[in-house]
C-alpha cells in the first residue's frame, strides 16, 4: 500500500520560478508530508491527484502507474479512483447536503436529485451524523459538519486512497483539535490508506505513522530526531 | 391598439427573442472560452466582440450589408447557392440585433464563468466526471444567474434596436418593421398618438426587463 512519486515541475515565469522536484516512497498506512506554505505540498498533492501534470517523472499507486512520463501515460484524475478533501471542502454551494455526497456516484450530465443516491449515500449519512442536515445547502452548515460532508462525498466513491489538502486550516482552533480527535477515529473506522500535506506540527503527531519533509520543492531531512526519512533531495 | 401595431410588435418580439436565443448559446460558448481557456489572440478577440457596443449601429448596418447583402462574400455565396436573401426579411433584422446586443451577454457570461471557483471543477474531476459532465453539472449553474442577466439584457436592446437593423431590414410594414423602426416612422408621419403608444410599449417593456435582470445579477444572489 504505498505511493511511489518521483516528479518535477517547474511553475511560474521568468521573474517567480519556483522548481518542484520531489521524490518519495510511502510505506505507512498514513503518510503526512509536512512544510511551510510555498514549499511545493499542494502542487504535489494535486500532481497525485491528476489535477496537475508534472513536466517529467513517474506516479504510482501500489501497482498502477497514473502518469509516466516516459512512455506518455496520463491518467486522467476522473479515472484515478483518489478521494481528495480540499483545504476549503470545495462543496457544491447550491446543492444539498445529500447531493453533494451522492455527485460523484452518477457520471451524467445531471446532478443527482434531492433523494437520490440510494442506500450508499444513507450509510455516510447516518456514520457521519449527517442525517438531520441532509438537506441544507453546505452554507448553513458549521465547520466540523463541512469537512464532514467532504470526507462522506470522497469516501462514498470508494477510494483506493485518501488525499487530504490541510483539513483543519479552515476551521477555528478551538474546532481544530476537536475535528483531528474525530477525523482520526472515522479514518480508523473507513481503513484507507492516507496522503495528508500539512504546515501544522501537531498533525503529526495524530496523523503520521510516517512523516515526510518538503522544503523548498524538494523532500528532505528533518532536523532533529527524525523517526522515518525517505527520498532526498533531487 | 389597431391590428397593424400588433402585428409590429409581435415581429418585434419574434425577432428580438431569436437574437436572444442565438446569443444565448453564443454568449455562453464564446464566453467560457474566454474565461477558461488560454489562447494567443484572446483579448484581441474579446475586443473585435465587443467592438458592435461602441461603434455607431449605422457602421455596423454598413458592414452587414458588406457581408451579407447579396453582393457581399457571405451573402452573396447564401444567393447563388441557395438562393438565400438576407437583406430586407426579418431574418436579416435578427442578425443586425443579434450582432449589436452580443456584447452584453459576452462580457456577462465571461465575467461569470470567470467567478466559478476553480477548486469546484476539480473537485468534480476528482469524483469522476468528464469535462461535459462538469461543465453541466457545476460550471453552468454557478454562472448561470450572471448569464442569465446579461441574456435579459440582450433581450431588452433587440427589442429596442434601431440603426443597424433599419439599413440591414428596411422597414416594411408588417414583415421587417419592429417597433422602434415604427416609432421613427410614426413621427416622421406625424400621427403622434401611434407613437405614443409604441414608446409606452417599449419603455414598459424594457423597465420590466432590467428589473428582472437586476434581480438576477450575480452581486445579488450571491449574499
Amino acid at each position: 500500500m504505498s505511493f511511489d512519486v518521483d516528479i518535477r515541475k517547474v511553475v511560474g515565469g521568468e521573474r517567480r520560478r519556483f522548481v518542484l522536484d520531489v521524490r518519495f516512497r510511502t510505506r505507512g498506512r498514513r503518510t503526512v508530508i509536512y512544510g511551510p506554505s510555498g514549499a511545493g505540498k499542494t502542487l504535489t498533492l494535486q500532481a497525485i491527484a491528476g489535477l496537475l501534470t508534472p513536466d517529467s517523472g513517474r506516479i504510482a499507486f501500489d501497482d498502477a502507474i497514473v502518469y509516466d512520463s516516459s512512455t506518455g501515460i496520463v491518467v486522467p484524475a476522473r479515472q484515478r479512483g483518489f478521494g481528495y478533501l480540499f483545504q476549503d471542502y470545495a462543496l457544491f454551494p447550491k446543492l444539498s447536503v445529500r447531493q453533494n455526497i451522492a455527485f460523484g456516484l452518477s457520471k451524467g450530465l445531471r446532478n443527482p436529485g434531492e433523494q437520490e443516491g440510494g442506500e450508499a449515500v444513507d450509510r455516510w449519512l447516518r456514520t457521519f451524523e449527517l442525517l438531520d442536515v441532509a438537506l441544507q445547502r453546505p452554507a448553513e452548515l458549521s465547520g466540523g459538519q463541512r469537512q464532514r460532508v467532504a470526507l462522506a462525498r470522497a469516501l462514498v466513491n470508494t477510494p483506493r486512497a485518501l488525499l487530504l489538502d490541510e483539513p483543519f486550516s479552515a476551521l477555528d482552533p478551538e474546532l481544530r483539535q476537536r475535528m483531528r480527535a474525530e477525523l482520526d477515529e472515522l479514518l480508523q473506522r473507513v481503513d484507507i490508506p492516507v496522503l495528508m500535506i500539512t504546515h501544522d506540527l501537531i498533525d503529526l503527531e495524530w496523523f503520521g505513522d510516517e512523516t515526510l519533509y518538503l522544503r523548498n520543492g524538494a523532500i528532505g531531512e528533518r532536523p532533529v530526531g527524525a523517526s522515518v526519512l525517505v527520498g532526498a533531495p533531487g | 391598439m389597431d391590428a397593424a401595431t400588433w402585428i409590429t410588435l409581435a415581429l418585434t418580439l419574434k425577432v428580438a427573442s431569436w437574437a436572444t436565443a442565438i446569443n444565448l448559446l453564443l454568449g455562453v460558448a464564446v464566453g467560457w472560452l474566454l474565461a477558461r481557456r488560454n489562447f494567443f489572440g484572446r483579448e484581441l478577440l474579446d475586443a473585435v466582440l465587443t467592438l458592435p457596443f461602441v461603434l455607431p449601429p449605422t457602421v455596423l448596418g454598413y458592414y452587414l450589408l458588406v457581408v451579407i447583402g447579396k453582393r457581399g462574400w457571405l451573402g452573396g455565396w447564401l444567393f447563388q447557392a441557395f438562393g438565400i436573401n438576407l437583406i430586407f426579411t426579418w431574418q436579416g433584422a435578427v442578425i443586425a440585433a443579434t450582432i449589436v446586443s452580443f456584447p452584453l451577454v459576452l462580457k456577462s457570461a465571461r465575467a461569470a464563468f470567470e467567478g466559478v471557483d476553480p477548486q469546484l471543477e476539480k473537485a468534480a474531476r476528482v469524483l469522476g466526471l468528464g469535462e461535459w459532465a462538469l461543465f453541466f453539472r457545476v460550471t453552468l449553474p454557478m454562472a448561470w444567474p450572471g448569464i442569465l442577466a446579461g441574456t435579459l439584457l440582450v433581450f431588452a436592446r433587440s427589442l429596442g434596436e434601431f440603426g443597424a437593423t433599419l439599413m440591414v431590414a428596411g422597414s416594411i410594414p408588417g414583415r421587417t418593421q419592429t417597433l422602434s423602426v415604427a416609432v421613427y416612422e410614426a413621427v416622421q408621419a406625424g400621427p403622434d398618438s401611434v407613437a405614443n403608444t409604441l414608446v409606452v410599449i417599449i419603455s414598459l417593456t424594457c423597465i420590466v426587463v432590467l428589473l428582472v435582470a437586476a434581480r438576477l445579477a450575480p452581486f445579488r444572489v450571491v449574499r
